[in-house]
């Protein structure tokens, strides 16, 4: 029954073109070797995370209830934590994905034939990035969800209702922080001709935030520094100055929130003062609190999305489609 | 006009400075086979662009079955096939992959996009090929997997934008043969761009000529020949022994340029007449033929040749593209 309803149903052309976008992406070796090289290092480090989960487990630690979490944020020095691999793996995942979303179509010359088929143009766009993106949460979840059943079974005390909640928080955030990558990449795919050029272009922009970025904001911060006898007022401006500059970068916005999400003693990603801190008991924050910290974080990795995707679907829309 | 399919008035398109498509006016009926002619570069491709609503005309205005595809492109889409210059398919897809995917983008539900594509795979003779891989398509394959492709939604009118390019002469002869069948059988409306006058002499009902942006002419060839040598459209070309004629002057031995423009500028219809190497070419307003015949065998010279010369689309051709300072 089932069958003979999927064989008459009509369906919309966007799902057309999602459906064989999801199918090119699962199909394609690119999209193995990502999937696999992920599924290592996240079994890396959580392999790491297991030996040295005895020694992290300190008395009179404020986190000590969220023992499960320290699953995604520990390790031995010698791997990364799997928070520190999703954020320098999630990137190339999504500039890999993106960067020749369009080009190729365009050098394949079936831009303009899937153009000519009655459908609009953004449905293209759209279905490029959707099907990227479910790609992307589907494996996310995966692992998410691998991680803690290994977990589960090696140390084998179970996470608890806010460690899991906290859990699907950093997956979702995850998956949006390689959303901005994808989209970034996707925009390099509309401007550039050659995939090899849109494929640098990203991660030169990857590299340029991961490595450089960084130590230019050292460099102003350096020479604008307030003397150590500056005001107070002075050094908290200064010390804001600097975090907002970092924050320009999705890594830090990433980090930032990820941290406070799996971190939940973590309470303030700003400077704080002696007389904020004065008299406050070192215990874990409560979700609704972490999630509310995080926010603007949030909010800052969704602006750069849509700005990136409007940008592509500026140039998209309008340009002429020329067979070749 | 309720005959015509596709009309273009006054359509503008300009890249910068560069005017690709300029003031063009063009009507096509339902039903006929259109070919647009011209050179490289001519503007074919960016006026066909415009007719899809794949890009923008500067001013001016295209109606395709009575829609604006600059407006609404996905009206005007449903209804024209196109097959775009050296047409690309999914290479890791296979034949029936590829049709499956625009027939499904037309809306067709699996069991009619199946029945479809099976009976246009037929029909465009790659029903052994679609298991392949369209990467290991050869050109002409791809080729006439295309126009299975463009047929899938049942156009009303299809494009085909140089869709003889790189075939080999037996590619293009069937491909062209299934062009002609299909518009007869189907009622379609062609509209075939091509720089190659043969490929569109052999299929082509009306003929317009692009140049540079600019429709010069459009009609069937025998119009159009009308058309392009309004003042002489025939030309006889005739060949005279140099034998002086002991004509009326008997100025015997004289060269045959010298006396035979006179003697046949008398006749009525006649307009000039060249030398070209030992041959003397008559431009005439009518078919002078015999008259010329008559005059030159009464002067006394020997005739050695005469020939009556009619344009076909090579002449045009020739004298627009290749020639085409002299008529700016």
């Amino acid at each position: 029954m089932g069958r003979f309803k999927n064989e008459e149903r009509i369906l919309h052309p966007f799902r057309v073109i999602l459906n064989k976008e999801i199918s090119d992406h699962v199909r394609s070796w690119r999209f193995i070797i990502l999937i696999a090289i992920i599924a290592l290092t996240c079994l890396g480090s959580m392999y790491t995370a297991l030996t040295n989960i005895d020694k992290a487990v300190k008395p009179n630690d404020p986190e000590g209830t969220f023992f499960f979490l320290k699953l995604f944020t520990i390790s031995d020095g010698t791997l990364p934590s799997f928070i520190v691999f999703i954020s320098f793996l999630g990137p190339l995942l999504g500039i890999s994905l993106g960067f020749d979303a369009v080009n190729s179509e365009q050098n394949n010359r079936t831009l303009s034939r899937v153009l000519s088929q009655p459908i609009y143009r953004d449905y293209l766009l759209n279905a490029k990035f959707l099907a990227a993106l479910i790609v992307i949460s589907v494996m996310f979840f995966a692992l998410g969800f691998l991680v803690m059943g290994l977990g589960l079974v090696t140390i084998g005390i179970p996470p608890t209702v806010e460690e899991f909640m906290r859990i699907i928080f950093f997956i979702i955030l995850s998956i949006l922080y390689v959303a901005f990558w994808l989209n970034l990449s996707i925009l390099f795919s509309v401007q550039f001709r050659q995939p090899a050029t849109s494929a640098l272009s990203g991660i030169a922009v990857w590299l340029f935030f991961s490595v450089f970025y960084g130590m230019i904001v050292n460099l102003i911060t350096k020479s604008i520094a307030p003397s150590a006898m500056a005001s107070e007022y002075q050094i908290i401006g200064f010390e804001e100055l600097k975090l907002s500059l970092l924050r320009i970068m999705p890594n830090q916005l990433f980090s930032e929130a990820t941290t406070t999400l799996l971190m939940p003693s973590v309470r303030s990603l700003g400077p704080l003062t002696m007389e904020q801190v004065y008299g406050t008991i070192p215990g874990p924050l409560p979700l609704g609190q972490s999630l509310l910290l995080v926010w603007p974080q949030v909010t800052g990795l969704i602006a750069a999305t849509v700005l990136c995707f409007a940008l592509s679907y500026l140039s998209f829309m309008r340009r002429e489609i020329r067979s070749r | 006009m309720a005959g015509n399919i596709i009309e273009l008035v006054d359509l503008k398109k300009k890249y910068g400075s560069f005017t690709a498509v300029d003031q063009l006016n063009l009507a096509i009926r339902k039903g006929e086979i259109f070919g647009l002619l011209g050179p490289n570069g001519a503007g074919k491709s960016t006026t066909i662009l415009m007719m899809l609503g794949l890009t923008e005309p500067t001013s001016g205005m295209a109606k395709v079955c009575g829609i604006d595809p600059t407006t609404n492109p996905i009206e005007v889409k449903r209804r024209i096939g196109y097959l775009p210059e050296d047409v690309g398919f999914y290479y890791n897809r296979s034949g029936y992959e590829n049709l499956m995917l625009t027939a499904r983008l037309n809306r067709l539900s699996r069991n009619e996009a199946k029945q479809k594509v099976e009976q246009l795979l037929e029909r465009v003779g790659l029903s052994d090929a679609a298991e392949k891989k369209t990467g290991k398509y050869s050109r002409g394959m791809l080729q006439r997997l295309g126009l299975a492709d463009v047929l899938i939604k049942n156009p009303e009118v299809i494009i085909l934008d140089e869709p003889t390019l790189g075939i080999d002469p037996t590619g293009v002869k069937e491909f062209l043969e299934l062009i002609i069948r299909l518009s007869r059988e189907e009622g379609l409306t062609v509209l075939f761009s091509s720089h190659d006058l043969h490929h569109v002499q052999q299929v082509c009902d009306r003929v317009g000529l692009f140049v540079s942006g600019k429709l010069l002419a459009e009609g069937d060839i025998q119009t159009l020949s009308k058309k392009l040598f309004t003042k002489s459209p025939f030309i006889i070309e005739v060949g005279v022994s140099n034998n002086a004629p002991d004509a009326q002057d008997g100025s015997g031995g004289q060269d045959a340029a010298d006396w035979l423009p006179q003697l046949l500028q008398k006749i009525d219809g006649v307009n000039a007449v060249h030398k070209k190497n030992e041959i003397f070419q008559i431009e005439c307003s009518r078919d002078t033929t015999t008259l010329i015949a008559k005059a030159i065998v009464e002067s006394g010279a020997g005739l050695n040749y005469i020939n009556r010369k009619e344009y076909g689309l090579d002449d045009i051709y020739y004298r627009y593209f290749e020639g085409g300072e002299e008529n700016e």
